[in-house]
């Protein structure tokens, strides 16, 4: 049917398209300034950041890459992110939970809390940490005693990677959830499912697109904070800085090969996580 | 199998949803929880359920205390209103689903799941349909896979929830007689929420007036059309003329052929189909003056205005045969004498 009727109708859309549509100079002009803008303060930065890494050849790139800091940062990221994410999707996962599916008091505060990381300063994150748990804070002298290291130590780091990532996973399933209801689930349980069944057979599949989507971005964000890592970890090289703070030390100390080298990994991540991340959008439209 | 439910309340805060329940349902009974919105029909079945918890009273099912224990449990099955498929399953995995999730000891084998869930899809006439996913499906089909998932644990009782409440009107009715004629087939004792009194009297044999909270009636679709409780079945059952004694109307109650005979009451309900209309061929003293009519397919409605009257001014509704209608070769305007045959009289 469609294919029949279709020509009959094109030239009248094509009519209206014209009618409503902008003259072509308030278009062309437009379309001008947002490449204009998106190159020059993306693409250029990215490029520079690619020409830089590369600027003294291959070999330094690679030894730059390879060197005892640069590679002690990036297992330090990695193990922030293994550690961080797996939590955070487990309390994202709970949270949304609780949000959407029971009724208690001080849920709105809970919903609103959730979202304190977003709003707060990454800076002011890090100090919160700093005012619990270093030598002049509230547990700093437990702490001394017992010989705990929180701050300027992995512990620290993980923590405030923790806070400020949190929302992701949350964010992403409460709404869906909330649109969703939770027929499906009363469904199953009606049918004999139990509880935990009734969670891995009907509501993760029916989630799964958003909960990988708030994963990606919550790991992107675990790898690439450095504000409040930056406020706690004490930039110890080799043993607390993450890779983004490894990109400005080496910077500071004018290792600009270094410094760029590893800022082509958080870049490459970053590009990774775009596709990916467009995939997913896809995927959950076209469910 | 039989439902007793004794003296259940529910409260949602300061709401009474519902008030001291009573009520029994015999084994077999396809039963409709009928009342206006709001009144706790839905409330009692997912208590019924276990979907939902009871303040006071308890649930029996076939003689066993059914209220402390999970929806999962019970061994019921519940068809949602907005049926609440599980759309990432196709229809096949739909109806399996409550197979499959058995404990392992009660799982029948693969292929025993395969012939059952066939049988099944057979039943609602949709087998052809297996391997489609509910988005794919129509609202009346959606409903159907819906009742044959339920109907795969061989639920001892079913609960449906405004069954037809989504569903298009020419849908609804085809699938009204075919759920009657299933519940022939299978005889396993039903409770359906509804609203519409016309879906109630039409599929259960059984109906369960509620309002407020409270069960108002219970009773065969004719004893409540017949033997209304009290006013408010009266009126929620089909239409209905009020006349309040206290307005005046009795004098021109008088004229209509209506004397009050006891002092059951001070208000008169009459059916509109009751109200037996003659042409007044003197232009004088005639009880009222025909408005306007509309077409019921078989039926007319007359509105009608009643004349002499201090009482009320609402008009009063009366029904007849299309070909009796035409006889009379009635205009707008025409004066008209009517009788009633009789009236259920309220206080």
């Amino acid at each position: 049917m469609n294919t029949v009727t279709k020509p009959l109708y094109k030239d009248k859309i094509v009519a209206q398209q014209r009618a409503l549509q902008d003259p072509d100079w308030v278009k062309w002009s437009l379309i001008t300034i947002a490449l204009s803008f998106i190159s020059l303060f993306i693409c250029i930065p990215l490029g520079l950041v690619i020409v830089q890494a590369f600027s003294k050849g291959l070999e330094a790139y690679w030894s730059a890459l390879t060197q005892p800091d640069t590679l002690a940062a990036i297992k330090l990221t990695l193990l922030v992110a293994v550690v961080t994410v797996p939590l955070n999707t487990v309390f994202g996962v709970a949270a949304a939970w609780a949000i959407t599916r029971f009724d208690f008091k001080g849920k709105s505060f809970l919903t609103t809390l959730i979202d304190l990381p977003f709003s707060v300063s990454p800076v002011i994150s890090g100090l919160i940490f700093v005012l619990l748990f270093g030598a002049e804070g509230w547990f700093g002298e437990w702490l001394m005693e017992h010989d705990v290291k929180i701050i300027f130590a992995v512990p620290g780091i993980i923590l405030a990677t923790l806070f400020i990532t949190f929302p992701f996973v949350a964010r992403q399933l409460i709404p869906l959830m909330q649109e969703m209801g939770n027929q499906e689930e009363e469904a199953a349980l009606s049918l004999g499912a139990g509880g935990w069944k009734t969670f891995w057979a009907v509501t993760i599949p029916n989630i799964k697109w958003a909960l990988l989507y708030g994963v990606l971005l919550c790991n992107a964000r675990a790898m690439g904070e450095f504000g409040a890592v930056s406020v706690v970890s004490g930039h110890i090289r080799g043993m607390t800085n993450t890779l983004p703070l490894h990109v400005e030390v080496s910077y500071n100390d004018y290792d600009v090969v270094g410094a760029f080298a590893s800022a082509s990994i958080l870049a490459a991540l970053a590009i990774v996580t775009l596709i990916l991340k467009t995939a997913l959008e896809w995927k959950q439209t076209n469910r | 199998m039989s439902i007793l439910l004794s003296d259940i309340s529910k409260n949602f805060g300061a709401f009474t949803a519902l008030n001291h329940i009573n009520l029994e349902v015999p084994e077999g009974e396809l039963v409709a929880l009928l009342g206006p919105s709001g009144c706790g029909k839905t409330t009692l079945l997912r208590i019924i359920a276990g979907l939902e918890h009871t303040d006071k009273g308890r649930v029996l099912i076939n003689g066993d205390d059914k209220t402390d224990q999970n929806v999962s449990q019970r061994g019921i099955g519940f068809v949602f209103q907005h049926y609440a498929l599980f759309r990432h399953m196709t229809v096949f995995e739909n109806v399996a689903f409550g197979l499959r999730v058995k404990p392992k000891r009660d799982r029948p084998s693969n292929e025993i799941i395969t012939k059952k869930v066939h049988a099944l899809l057979d039943l609602v006439q949709l087998d052809w349909l297996h391997n489609r996913y509910p988005d794919q499906l129509s609202g009346g089909q959606r409903q159907r896979i819906a009742l044959a998932r339920a109907l795969a644990v061989e639920p001892s009782v079913l609960l449906l929830d405004e069954p037809f409440g989504a569903l298009d009107a020419s849908v609804r009715k085809d699938l009204r007689q075919w759920l009657r004629n299933l519940h022939h087939e299978l005889n396993v004792t039903s409770i359906f929420v509804t609203h519409d009194q016309e879906e109630a009297m039409e599929v259960a044999s059984q109906v369960v007036v509620l309002n407020h909270g409270q069960i108002e009636q219970q009773g065969s679709p004719s004893d409540i059309y017949d033997h209304p409780a009290n006013a408010f079945v009266s009126r929620f059952i089909g239409q209905t003329n009020v006349f309040d004694l206290d307005e005046h109307d009795a004098d021109w109650l008088q004229t209509a052929g209506l004397l009050n005979p006891t002092q059951e009451g001070k208000i008169a309900h009459v059916r509109p189909h009751d109200i037996i209309i003659e042409k007044s061929d003197a232009n004088h003293a005639a009880p009222a003056t025909l408005k306007d009519w509309q077409h019921l397919g078989a039926l007319i409605r007359l509105e009608l205005v009643k004349n002499g009257s201090n009482g009320s001014t609402a008009p009063v509704f009366a029904e007849m045969p299309n070909d009796q209608f035409k006889q009379l070769e009635l205009a707008r305007g025409d004066k008209i004498n009517l009788k009633i045959r009789q009236a259920h009289w309220f206080h």
